[in-house]
């Protein structure tokens, strides 16, 4: 047997590697341990959220499948901070978590070009440096010219309760073994992480009579551009129900604190950003009396409740007992105790940006297996190894990447090649310093690009992106010359109950007011002077970019100026074979941090943790010399 | 690849004094062959190779079978030197034939003339220094006054990028909180609340704007203060001029170049350096005969950070003249003087001070008004950290702008995504103040401004 390309997991990451790849082109097979667990959410049944929701808006715009399939099994879909700033606007949804994985299998199985192989891969073939095929536990043996590794959490898996564990990669499914072994062998190293999930309660034993109701968006939007709003949303939509913990919870979880194996490993000077579980929670924001509990709905017909906010891998007995304590859980049954599972990753100094391995030609490591947490994060990553992948098999020269200016996913990837994780690394709003232009709502005009130059997004949807560009642009320089008249505006301006004129004000100025929005300016305008505007009211899309572009164009324009700056130093490249060991000013550590990671610009050498700016000028006077 | 690193295993050298002054020239040479290379032309009781680090020795230089000149020989082990090579100081007497016969011996031993700046560029490359040290380096170079020296000692020995460090923790603290808040939009935990934003940014800011007031004083002081002298003829210019350089008693030189016209004098009062203009009573604006001096005078006073405008006390206030005067700069920057009050007990001529050219009265005020005029009213001492580079004036002043944007936006209730822009911004270029945030711009700078054996 042969394929082009071989993707390993039928996970979030292995989707979308085998999607775009398929599309462009190559031949795919897809080796997966069950067949019907194709994007299985292994945790909380939902997609988006802050800086995730990011994530699934960029790997729409560039093609991906992830927003489709969200949007077609989400029973309840909100978008998440809007008291603030359009940037950090993020869509989430719940999905029905068994319909997830059918709609994931439903496209999976209709791309052409795509095998799917149910089996387990137990062994990766090289030869002279370079992937030629891999063997499975039947006993075939499949060549390639590509791999792309998508494990999740199934290396070696070890799931834990308390002091208790036993071998799976997820809850009910066996892990893999073998695999890692031979990637050692190669030459690989790798490591152990941990991650945790929630008990899930009996749906009919909460007492909902005293709980908060949380429901979805009265008008809920879609995370794909591709999905049809007529038909939108699919299903039946749910609420969920807001509770917390108190004191009292807390005393009980402490009792077994001495028996988190989770909280053992996360005690140890780990940072505050990682999603905590209750017990983390409890202790690094020991001020904070409550913490809050989203109880969530894990489908349609789904007799779960998934307890959001709630993850640990405290022993099942005190899991019991505290949740016995929280409001409206005091007769709740656990069908199923939180737990931490522990499973083989591979430290990402080990990749490229691309994603390929930097030892050996044709293997791509993507998702869970590079330290991420997050089914959005090994999305973003499967598609990036995905389009690579193809490319090189395609023998086109070009290697696809994204910059921190450019998305989430350049954000994710750069991080991940460049910093020392040492815990489950996830998406945040704060590790994405272009924020202000990384928006949702600009996912497309960001990306689409990128896209269509791969064949994922079509000619049709990049040519109304293009002329949207252009009314966006034109409008925009249009808002600047149009003046409204003292008379012409008050009696807007005193409706909205903001601040008359005296003078002239241009449209763009007038704009920046947080009382006004354009919309309402614009109807105030000749329609028939202006046809420019009468276009733009009719073009929803348009219209929010240029509204947001001028109300926020101060910050805009100073974040863009940072990242013209910092843009300087992405530009000065170091050269393939430049040798860091040989530098001999600089601390061996920096050298080794250097040495390992390779980066190819002195701006990708400043983000490396652990190499000061000193480190930096210095590799700038001898890069210059 | 060897080719970046080549430069860095050389041996250079070159004269480390000023070139053809001074009692004795010094000879810097550095890198991994300088004490092998200088010890085999050096005839000592000491072999060199065998010195210990930072130990002096007595000897002659032989070259060519003859004996170039008696020296002393500082020796230098890496680290423990200027670039953190190994390195040797040769002092030798002043004289040009010598200082060139030993470089040209040296060069002979494999041993290539630096470039401006090298050492200095070796000693940041060597972690010696860092950005903010290497830059002072230059200012201590071009220092012509005490004051000067001491203020760009101070720059070298971190005291500004110890404050500007220590502003850009406190920003870093901030943002950070501000965009973790971010993260946690879901669970509504507020790290840091909106007032003490505002606090936090206020107190940076008034640090700021402290190290902004310095420059005035830290530019007087690495910079000097031009002064022109005007006044129609006869009120006492060159009178006054001489009495003020013998009173401070300093450098005392005619500046070779200038006409008659506009004489340059420099004299040195309490370490800052005065340049005096002196327009010789030529009229400030255009007539037809004194065109060319017309021009220079013109030029002095635009240049000047103080003008002494003189009257005589019995012709009175030249108004007409004061009038031409305020079109070419602004009234803050002139000091009205009454001259030749030896003469007259009473007067009511509009004046700042009144002095006596011939008796020296009134000079001492004078001065306290000039030095006044010069740094502002506040007193600094040259001891706390001082601004006295545009660089890092500019990028000081960036900062508090971007600051007070951001309290802007906190007070108009903008979301914590907003306010962090401005703050990010802020630190950025307060990191680049002291090689936080390292630009090649900022690199190329630094080091172009050396010269040659530093
Ligand atoms: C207990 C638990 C808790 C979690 N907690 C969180 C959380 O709190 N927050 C969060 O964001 N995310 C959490 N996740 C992580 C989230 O599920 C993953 O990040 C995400 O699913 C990773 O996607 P992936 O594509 O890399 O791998 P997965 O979705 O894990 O998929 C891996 C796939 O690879 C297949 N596979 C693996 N090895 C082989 C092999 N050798 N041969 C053939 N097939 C193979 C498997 O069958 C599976 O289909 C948790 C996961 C688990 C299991
Ligand atoms: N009595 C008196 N005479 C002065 C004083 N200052 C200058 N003079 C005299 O005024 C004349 C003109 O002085 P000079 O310095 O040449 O004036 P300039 O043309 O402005 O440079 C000379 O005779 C000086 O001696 C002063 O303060 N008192």
């Amino acid at each position: 047997m042969h394929f082009d390309l071989i993707v390993v997991g039928g996970g979030h990451a292995g989707i979308e590697a085998s999607h775009a790849a398929a599309k462009m082109g190559v031949s795919v097979g897809i080796v997966t341990m069950d067949k019907t667990a194709f994007g299985r959410m292994s945790c909380n049944p939902a997609i988006g959220g802050s800086a995730k929701g990011h994530l699934v808006h960029e790997i729409d715009a560039l093609g991906g499948v992830m927003g489709q399939i969200a949007d077609r099994s989400g029973i309840q879909f909100r978008v998440l901070n809007k008291s603030k700033g359009p940037a950090v606007w993020a869509g989430r949804s719940q999905s029905d978590k068994k319909l997830y994985s059918v709609e994931a299998a439903k496209i999976i199985s209709s791309t052409e070009n795509i095998t799917i192989v149910e089996d387990s891969v137990i062994e990766a073939i090289e030869e002279d440096r370079k992937i030629v095929g891999i063997r499975t536990l039947k006993g075939n043996e499949i060549s390639c010219k590509a791999l792309i590794v998508c494990s999740g959490t199934f290396l070696n898996g070890l799931m834990h309760t308390g002091l208790k564990s036993t071998r799976g990669g997820r809850f009910g499914e066996q892990p893999a073994v073998g695999l890692t072994e031979s990637l050692i062998k190669m030459g690989f190293e790798s490591g152990r992480l941990k991650t945790g999930t929630p008990p899930r309660l009996k749906l009919d034993t909460i007492n909902y009579d005293i709980l908060e109701e949380q429901p979805g968006d009265e008008n809920p939007q879609p995370f794909s551009r591709r999905t049809d709003k007529t038909k939108f949303p699919f299903l039946p939509q749910i609420s969920c129900w807001l509770t917390k913990t108190d004191g009292t919870v807390h005393q009980i979880l402490e009792k077994g604190f001495d028996r988190s194996p989770m909280f053992r490993g996360l005690i140890n000077g780990v940072g505050p950003r990682y999603c905590p579980s209750i017990e983390d929670k409890i202790v690094r924001f020991s001020d904070k009396p409550n913490h809050q509990i989203f109880l969530e709905p894990e489908g349609l017909d789904s007799d779960l409740i998934y307890v959001n906010g709630f993850s640990t891998s405290l022993p099942e007995e005190i899991q019991r007992e505290a949740i016995a304590k929280i409001p409206g859980l005091e007769n709740a049954e656990m069908v199923r105790p939180g737990y931490a599972i522990e499973y083989d990753y591979f430290p990402s100094y080990q990749i490229d940006l691309s994603l390929e391995t930097k030892l050996i030609k044709g293997i791509y490591f993507a998702g869970q297996i590079n330290g991420t947490s997050g089914y959005e994060e090994a999305a973003g990553q499967g598609l990036v190894a995905g389009i690579n992948a193809a490319l090189k098999i395609l023998g086109r020269k070009e290697e696809f990447v994204l910059k921190r200016s450019d998305a989430y996913i350049g954000v994710l990837i750069d991080d991940l090649v460049g910093k020392t994780i040492n815990e489950p690394y996830r998406m945040f709003t704060s590790l994405a310093e272009h924020r202000l232009l990384l928006r949702q709502d600009n996912a497309d005009r960001r990306l689409y690009e990128f896209g269509h130059r791969y064949g994922l997004i079509s000619d049709d949807e990049f040519k109304e992106m293009k002329e949207r560009e252009v009314l966006i642009t034109k409008s925009k320089d249009l808002f600047e010359e149009i003046k409204f008249k003292p008379d012409e505006i008050n009696n807007l301006l005193e409706s909205k109950a903001t601040n008359l004129i005296d003078n002239a004000e241009p449209v763009s100025k007038l704009t920046k007011r947080p009382e006004l929005n354009l919309r309402d300016l614009l109807q105030e305008l000749d329609h028939e002077k202006y046809p420019l505007v009468k276009s733009l009211l009719a073009n929803e899309k348009a219209l929010e970019q240029v509204e947001i572009e001028l109300k926020y164009e101060g910050y805009i324009q100073r974040q863009q100026d940072l990242i013209k700056k910092m843009e300087k130093l992405e530009e000065v490249k170091i050269p393939e074979s430049f040798n860091f060991l040989k530098l001999k000013t600089i601390s061996n550590e920096s050298k080794e941090k250097l040495h390992k990671v390779r980066p190819r610009s002195i701006g990708q050498a400043s983000r490396i943790s652990g190499v000061s700016p000193s480190d930096i000028s210095i590799l700038l006077v001898y890069l210059k010399n | 690849m060897t080719e970046y690193l080549q430069n860095n295993e050389d041996t250079i050298a070159a004269l480390a004094t000023p070139a053809g002054v001074g009692a004795i020239s010094v000879i810097r040479v550095s890198g991994p062959k300088s004490i092998e290379a200088v010890d085999s032309i050096f005839d000592g009781a000491v072999k060199l190779i065998r010195a210990n680090t930072h130990t002096i020795h007595y000897g002659r230089i032989n070259y060519a079978n003859e004996v170039i000149d008696d020296v002393l020989v500082s020796v230098f082990r890496a680290p423990n030197s200027y670039t953190g090579e190994d390195s040797i100081e040769i002092s030798t007497h002043g004289s040009q034939l010598i200082v060139e016969k030993l470089i040209k011996s040296l060069l002979e031993k494999d041993i290539r003339l630096a470039e401006p700046g090298e050492f200095t560029k070796r000693a940041f490359l060597n972690g010696r220094m860092d950005l903010a040290q290497a830059e002072a380096v230059v200012d201590v170079i071009n220092s012509r006054t005490e004051a000067s020296l001491r203020g760009a000692r101070n720059q070298l020995d971190g005291l500004l990028s110890a404050k500007v460090d220590s502003l850009r923790e406190m920003l870093i603290n901030s943002s950070s909180m501000l965009e973790l808040e971010l993260d946690f939009a879901e669970e509504d935990f507020e790290f840091l609340p909106k007032d003490k934003v505002i606090e936090k940014i206020d107190e940076i800011i008034f640090e700021i704007e402290k190290l902004l007031q310095t420059y005035s004083f830290g530019k007087v002081i690495r910079d000097g203060v031009n002064v022109a002298l005007v006044g129609k003829p006869n009120v006492g210019k060159s009178s006054l001029l001489n009495y003020m350089l013998k009173e401070s008693r300093a450098i005392v030189s005619e500046i070779p170049g200038t006409t008659r016209d506009v004489i340059r004098e420099e004299f040195s009062l309490d370490g800052i350096l005065f340049r005096l203009y002196d327009t010789a009573g030529i009229r400030l604006t255009e007539d037809a005969i004194e065109k060319e001096g017309v021009f220079r005078s013109r030029d002095a006073v635009k240049n000047a950070d103080v003008v002494l405008f003189l009257n005589d006390i019995i012709d009175g206030f030249a108004e007409d003249l004061y009038k031409e005067l305020k079109q070419l700069i602004k009234e803050d920057k002139i000091l009205k003087i009454v001259n030749k009050i030896d003469l007259l007990h009473n007067h009511n001529i509009e004046c700042d001070v009144e002095i006596s050219a011939k008796t020296g009265e009134g000079i001492e005020s004078l001065f306290k008004a000039m030095k006044q005029k010069a740094i502002g009213s506040e007193s600094y001492s040259e001891r706390g950290a001082v601004v006295s580079n545009l660089r890092h004036f500019n990028a000081l002043k960036k900062a508090k702008d971007h600051l007070v944007q951001a309290k802007d936006s906190v007070k108009s209730g903008m979301s914590g995504e907003f306010i962090a822009v401005d703050l990010r911004n802020a630190e950025s270029s307060l990191g680049e103040i002291i090689g936080k945030v390292t630009t090649e711009d900022i690199l190329n700078n630094i080091f172009a401004k050396f010269c040659i054996g530093k």
